[in-house]
């Protein structure tokens, strides 16, 4: 059974005033479990406000959601434990950090959840190594760290509570590139370690290329597609057309595709390029090139 | 839940009131409020109520909007009728125990309510039809005189306009912070007042930074933008009054001669 699923799902912002927008529009999606699903789109596309349905933030205008088979909706069920079953982490999350000190900060959630003391030190220790916040940081007050620590603190609040999916609305937004790489490192560790399914929206078609087992891409409120990398970068020009960009390595075999050169389209890392590059000079008797 | 507050926002759109000068009509809004509190009869409240109407009507605004302006003072419209019905002094209507119901008591606390809407009708009227950045604009202008007595004008509007200009901003930004500690099992909505007021600090206190954080940046934006107060500066839209301004405010004041007209014939009689 897949663990997300929306049926005909329709969001409208400020019905009945003149600022009435429908940010997404019959949304047919289905999630499985241990999926990493890399979410893209414009600004606007509705990617946020979709997201936010999964954890009952936001309740459909008209269709339905379905959380590990039971509606958002229905009477009987509480939003809370939606809640701990999808954890949400937003953008910019370190402006929700209040604590006193690191250590309680990640305690939050897991305290939240009734668990008992000895399981929450178990989890916030374990979760601040897999996010490398070192034990001495835990005791100094989380304001005092530098912005990305902050957000990997902000993120391990989160990771601390276990919840089934875990979906993260641009991580790595505002920080510099070695910060990028640590933290999406971190989120896939996270995914290996626990066998979650991982919801990553991201604005780099690279971020999303490089860990995706799965690529959602919306445009204007409707899923323009949902597949896996190779079959949603053999729609290169799709893609490209609706102004979202491909990874740089996919659009340069597009180039050497254009020349004439008979090269398969849906290569989006550079590891598999060397690769795909060395077995058609090979196939071409040419010799291989080095490996970088 | 925030988003449903909607005193002080603006609804941009084509009218006939929305593009009256922002002066002209907080005057007519104080008019209109002069109207309501001396009224003293039934019809002469009438008579400003369809003033009112007039003007709603010429706003092209969505009648929806003045209902849900209403919601939030439903609570102090109830309690205070109910006191006024209780506490005044008249001929018996009826009787339960001790308490005792009169025509007076009845009769106060229908003009409370009827007062009480007009007064948020009007007000919000000004509010959905005028941006704030006018607005303020208009109390600035209307307020020069005072500086001659060293009164700081320009430095009051733009502390208003800033307010202002950031209500909006914060309750996103409590909305979103909201959202964000309910993601993470925070609970709210239930359990004892003091549960519910230890449930505040994770909001209060990230709201507090981001305001901090928000107040920094917006005054080195502004010193960066070499801004020292009102001396010398120029307004890029100034206000300017036309006829259409002058006959609303004809209108408004032939209202007001009305209601006082009805009321002082039924003095006289």
């Amino acid at each position: 059974m897949s663990i997300i699923k929306t049926e005909k799902l329709t969001y409208t912002y400020s019905q009945g005033t003149p600022f009435e927008k429908t940010a997404v529009n019959s949304v047919d999606l289905e999630i499985e479990e241990g999926e990493f699903v890399g979410v893209i789109g414009h600004t606007g596309s509705g990617k946020s406000t979709l997201i936010q349905h999964f954890n009952g933030l936001i309740k459909p205008t008209s269709g339905r959601v379905l959380i590990d088979g039971t509606d958002i909706r229905s009477k009987d069920v509480k939003l809370r434990d939606i809640r701990l079953k999808v954890g949400l982490v937003f953008q910019y999350p370190e402006y929700q950090i209040f604590e006193e000190t690191v250590y309680k900060d990640i305690a939050f959630g897991p305290k939240n959840m009734g668990l008992d003391e000895k399981e929450i030190d178990r989890r916030v220790r374990e979760t601040a190594e897999l996010v490398g916040i070192s034990p001495e940081l835990l005791k100094k007050s989380p304001f005092e760290l530098s912005g990305g620590q902050k957000r990997r603190v902000a993120i391990a609040g989160v990771m601390a509570m276990r919840p089934k999916v875990l979906i993260l609305d641009e991580p790595t937004a505002g920080l510099d590139p070695r910060g990028r790489e640590t933290i999406l490192g971190q989120i896939k560790r996270y995914h290996d370690e626990t066998k979650s399914t991982v919801m990553l929206v991201s604005h780099s078609m690279e971020d999303v290329a490089r860990f995706a087992s799965r690529i959602l891409v919306m445009n204007k409120g409707e899923v323009l597609c949902y597949d896996t990398p190779p079959a949603v970068f053999a729609r290169a020009e799709e893609i490209a057309s609706v102004g979202l960009s491909v990874p740089q390595i996919t659009k340069i075999f597009g180039l050497l595709r254009k020349r004439g050169i008979d090269i398969r389209g849906d290569v989006y890392t550079v590891e598999f390029a060397l690769k795909t590059i060395n077995e058609y000079l090979e196939a071409h008797g040419r010799g291989g090139l080095e490996n970088a | 839940m925030l988003k449903d507050i909607t005193i002080g926002q603006y609804f941009p759109m084509d009218s006939a009131v929305h593009k009256l000068d922002a002066r002209f009509k907080i005057v007519i809004t104080a008019v209109f409020i002069v109207m309501i509190f001396s009224a003293d009869s039934f019809l002469s409240l009438g008579l400003a109520f369809l003033f009112f109407v007039i003007a709603f009507a010429a706003s092209k605004l969505s009648p929806k909007l003045i209902l849900k302006s209403m919601k939030p003072i439903i609570p102090i419209i109830i309690f205070t009728s109910v006191l006024n019905i209780f506490f005044i002094d008249g001929v018996t209507v009826f009787q339960i125990w001790k308490i005792r119901i009169t025509d007076n008591g009845l009769i106060t606390s229908g003009y409370m309510i009827i007062r009480l809407i007009a007064l948020i009708c009007g007000s919000s009227l000004l509010t959905y039809t005028t941006s704030p950045i006018v607005l303020t604009d208009a109390i600035e202008q209307m307020m020069k005189p005072l500086g001659k007595l060293h009164f700081p004008v320009h430095e009051l509007a733009m502390m208003m306009t800033i307010a202002l200009r950031f209500i909006p901003t914060l309750i996103e930004e409590t909305d979103k912070i909201m959202s964000a500690q309910k993601a993470r099992g925070a609970d709210m909505d239930s359990g004892t007042l003091i549960e519910r007021a230890k449930a505040l600090v994770p909001i209060i206190i990230p709201l507090f930074v981001s305001s901090f954080r928000r107040a920094e940046e917006l005054a080195l934006a502004m010193e960066c933008r070499c801004y020292n107060g009102g001396e010398g500066r120029t307004k890029l839209k100034s206000l300017v009054s036309g006829g259409s301004d002058y006959a609303a405010l004809c209108l408004s004041l032939l209202f007001l001669c009305g209601v006082m007209i009805i009321d002082m014939g039924r003095v006289v009689l």
